[in-house]
């Protein structure tokens, strides 16, 4: 007989039938049930809160790295690349065409960032997919003219102080809707703290309710 | 350990509690909802820069300018553009949805050549040497004279390209689809004198005085008129409206006169005969005096008030009261055409409201109508035509219009080849089943639609055009307008298809086809050529998109010569035989002739007009009988059966069903076709001797239930 079963027959559950009936057993039970409860309330809340947005958000890089700040030292202010054209559209991210003001197919600089843009993307005549951490759906309309000419609003005001970043930092794309993070803000909970934190309808909301005294009708933002 | 039903119960509480307390809940809600607002098929046009380009409308004969929103160069949007001399800034549904024409299911993609029932894909070299081959081959054997053409509008340098062709090629068999425009030049012609045309000053008027016209529903250039309606009630101008049915018109005048349907010209005769017995008709304004003519002793004889209270069914006192109220406005108009005024009329109609407008002394005043002369600003070079095309061209036309050429070619053929041009015959004709009889007697057919149209079909060759939105062009205004307007319009988008402009592919025929003709058509392009013809107005057409003509009243009074009406016949319509008359009624949101509906268009039709796959017959709930609401009934005529549902409709004269004109298309576009039936197949062509024009307002009709 091997030790395994020796131990097996040692074991003092061969006193199947015993004790079955007794009280303190049945505390015993309640008492799994308590542990049960917390291990599974402490498992979900957890990940509710840690891993759920790990889970929830892919990490995506930008096709190569762009250094804001050297930009903003290097020719002026944002309205220089990301202008108003003359009808009151805001022409956005600048294409090709307008990078190309500037920049040859020579690399301007020393790093490899601009060789990849210089080789991949000027020299082949090719459009940047840049991922855009600001876009909002579809269904959205806003107007930067409204806010920025008429309202005097300054860039920081939604979008905070990208102007001075030497990196750009991952672009984190929301598995369901596919928008960016910068959408419903870093903080899972939705907290801010920063105007420029979240770029919700409630935010568009409390900003106009402060400013205009009236949170705005539907059809100013979803014609 | 034990687990039991007390330890799941614990962790199933304990992981809902967990979730509900981590923000896990609340963000997917949100985004799932964001989610399903985004679902990949939602089309969302791209974001880019936007800019707007000029240009002119050319669906239908109204010439409103128009303004095309384009985002990164690609075309979103049609507006109607600001201050432009015809439409003011307004559109009509047609133009805002003239996108839609661009990518239409039906559209011709490449040339096509037919090959037993099909059609099979050629190259364009193939396809104009196939076409110069075959043409080449009727001259060579001496009869030129049986090439025809039948197009859609008869003004602007497309038109006189085509016709500048077929002289060279020497065949005068060019004929154009009847319209508002060919109707109003040979009433011109009638009373006044050729080549001219009438404008009607609706503008400016302020007693209008409609015999059916749909002021508001698709006459003459729709938005122009739209907007003279609209503007009615601040220049306290007063609309009659002459109708059997309570049309939009009829609903926005401030009186209605209901007339027996063809009646119409006996009213206005009758008119007439007030004015020259009751009051000083202006008699300066007239050849010679007027009382002493053929018509005034035709009048006073046979159009008493009570004998025009017999024929039209308005009261005796009624008509010398309008009458009367009609002379005394400042500035009265009255204007002919019934519906769109297209197909259905009579030409003594047309002379009889005319002669109305010249007794009045409404003739070339501010107001009233205007006698134009023909928007002169094309100079072609002179033409080049061999011996052969002299000879050609100066036979006699076979015929005298498109139905009697069809009738001709029905019975005992005559042409051996057929160019069609902005024209769908076989849709927008009277009986188009006798339409399709005749086109199978030629021999060999080549359409320059855009479109798979019901005619198109039916050809040997196509040749595929641009559509308006990818290709230049004048476009002049008419259609009962009171002033001329050239518009340009230009290529917004690069063509879709493999297609071309028809000027082009008649260049390059004409070339094809060599010797006189291709020296007759020597310029490099259509622009080249537009860029030629149109001459002093270039520069300024091309800057601004539109050149005004003229807006003033013409100089001086025409002659009005009454002879045609004092012998003008009446013709027997309706034919056939039944209780019912049926006649077509022009609606706004369908298009009747060659333009076809857009799919928004047709998305936009009531069911009072189109219930699921039938069309909607519209009948005075008095003679309906046992037909209830929303029945389907059957609809005999002499020319065919079809089945339709009832709509009781208590604005529509006893005895008379209203069908709606524009439906029943039988061609590959689901959106479009398979929709009610073509009123055109049940209606009869009735030919007006001494016009040639199909006077045909309606047919005789029985309607039983299904």
């Amino acid at each position: 007989m091997s030790e395994l079963e020796n131990k097996a027959n040692d074991d003092p559950g061969g006193g199947a039938h015993h004790g079955i009936n007794n009280g303190p057993e049945d505390d015993k039970g309640l008492g799994l049930g308590v542990i049960f409860f917390m291990g599974a309330f402490l498992v979900c809340f957890l990940s509710g809160w840690l891993l759920f947005p790990k889970l929830l958000y892919s990490k995506k890089e930008q096709p190569f790295n762009f250094d804001h700040s050297l930009h903003v030292e290097e020719i002026g202010d944002c309205e220089t690349c990301h202008f108003l054209r003359e009808d009151g559209t805001f022409s956005g991210i600048p294409g090709l065409e307008s990078c190309m003001e500037c920049h040859t197919d020579e690399p301007m600089g020393e790093t490899d960032d601009e060789a990849v843009f210089a080789e991949e993307y000027v020299a082949q005549g090719k459009e940047v997919p840049w991922l855009i951490y600001a876009k909002q759906p579809d269904c959205v309309y806003f107007s930067h003219a409204a806010h920025i000419v008429a309202g005097g609003m300054d860039c920081k005001t939604c979008h905070g102080h990208i102007g001075e970043t030497s990196s750009s930092r991952p672009y984190e794309e929301n598995r369901i809707t596919g928008y960016s993070r910068d959408i419903w803000g870093k903080n899972i909970w939705g907290i801010k703290k920063n105007s420029w934190d979240r770029m919700k309808m409630d935010d568009c909301a409390d900003c106009h309710l402060e400013e205009m005294g009236h949170k705005g009708y539907c059809f100013q933002c979803h014609k | 350990m034990k687990i039991d039903r007390r330890s799941f119960l614990g962790l199933g509480l304990g992981a809902a509690a967990g979730i509900a307390l981590s923000p896990v809940g609340v963000k997917l809600t949100d985004d799932s909802s964001i989610w399903t607002q985004n679902w990949p098929w939602t089309p969302v046009p791209e974001d880019g820069e936007i800019t707007y380009d000029r240009s002119v409308c050319s669906l239908c004969p109204g010439a409103c300018g128009i303004s095309v929103r384009k985002i990164n160069g690609r075309p979103v949007k049609i507006e109607g553009l600001d201050d432009h001399p015809i439409n003011n800034g307004g559109a009509c549904l047609h133009g805002i949805a003239g996108l839609q024409y661009l990518y239409d299911p039906a559209r011709i993609k490449t040339p096509l050549k037919k090959n037993g029932n099909k059609f099979e894909k050629i190259s364009w070299d193939e396809a104009i040497s196939l076409v110069a081959g075959k043409l080449g081959e009727i001259r060579e054997s001496g009869t030129p004279e049986s090439l025809g053409l039948i197009s859609g509008a008869d003004n602007g340098s497309m038109a006189q390209l085509f016709r500048r062709f077929m002289d060279a090629f020497g065949s005068p068999n060019t004929y154009t689809m009847p319209s508002l425009e060919s109707n109003l030049a040979l009433t011109a012609a009638a009373l006044h004198s050729a080549d001219r045309s009438l404008g009607f000053d609706i503008d400016h008027s302020d007693f209008i005085l409609s015999f059916g016209a749909a002021i508001i529903e698709g006459w003459g250039s729709p938005v122009a008129c739209i907007q003279a309606n609209a503007s009615r009630h601040e220049r306290k101008a007063k609309l009659v409206q002459v109708d059997y049915r309570l049309s939009n018109t009829a609903n926005a005048a401030d009186k209605i006169i209901a007339v027996k349907p063809g009646t119409e010209a006996d009213l206005a005769l009758g008119l007439c005969a007030v004015l020259l017995a009751k009051t000083k008709i202006a008699k300066d304004s007239l050849s010679g005096d007027v009382n002493k003519l053929a018509f005034s002793a035709m009048l006073e004889k046979e159009y008493t008030s009570d004998k025009v209270e017999a024929i039209t069914g308005v009261k005796a006192a009624d008509v010398e009261a309008l009458a009367m109220a009609f002379i005394k406005a400042k500035a009265p108009v009255a204007v002919p055409g019934k519906g769109r005024g297209d197909v259905g009329q009579s030409l003594r109609e047309f002379a009889a409201v005319q002669a109305l407008n010249a007794l009045a002394g409404r003739l070339n005043k501010e107001g009233g109508v205007f006698v134009m002369w023909p928007a002169g600003y094309l100079k072609f070079p002179e033409n080049v035509m061999d011996d052969t095309a002299e000879q050609g061209a100066g036979k006699a036309k076979l015929a005298g219009s498109v139905t009697e050429l069809v009738d001709k070619l029905e019975k005992d053929g005559g042409l051996s080849a057929l160019f069609i041009y902005n024209a769908n015959p076989c849709y927008a004709l009277n009986n188009t089943e006798k339409v399709k009889a005749a086109m199978d007697k030629v021999g060999f057919k080549v359409s320059f639609s855009s479109f798979m149209d019901e005619t198109a079909l039916k050809s040997d060759v196509i040749l595929p055009a641009s559509i308006f939105l990818e290709r230049l062009e004048d476009v002049v205004s008419g259609a009962g307008l009171a002033k001329t307007v050239v518009g340009l319009c230009r290529p917004m988008v690069k063509p879709v298809f493999d297609t071309k402009h028809p000027g082009d592919t008649l260049i390059l025929l004409a070339q094809a086809m060599g010797d006189s003709i291709a020296e007759g058509f020597s310029w490099d392009s259509y622009e080249a050529c537009l860029e030629e013809v149109t001459g002093d107005i270039w520069d300024t057409l091309s800057d601004d998109g539109y050149v005004v003509i003229d807006d003033k009243p013409p100089v001086g009074t025409p002659v009005t010569d009454f002879t045609f009406l004092s012998s003008a016949p009446k013709i027997d319509v309706p034919m056939g035989e039944g209780d019912f008359t049926l006649v077509p009624v022009d609606k706004m949101r369908l298009a009747g002739g060659s333009m076809i509906s857009s799919p928004f268009a047709v998305k936009t039709v009531s069911d009072t007009v189109l219930s699921g796959k039938y069309s909607v017959v519209e009948i005075n709930p008095a003679t309906a009988g046992a037909l209830k609401d929303g029945d389907v009934a059957v609809l005999k005529t002499a020319m065919g059966t079809v089945k339709v549902k009832i709509g009781l409709n208590e604005g529509i004269m006893a005895g008379v069903i209203g069908m709606p004109r524009g439906l029943g298309h039988t061609f590959n576009n689901p959106y479009v076709a398979g929709k009610g039936v073509n009123v055109n197949d049940l209606i009869g062509p009735v030919i007006e001797p001494g016009s040639g024009l199909d006077a045909a307002f309606g047919i005789k009709a029985t309607l039983s239930k299904a």
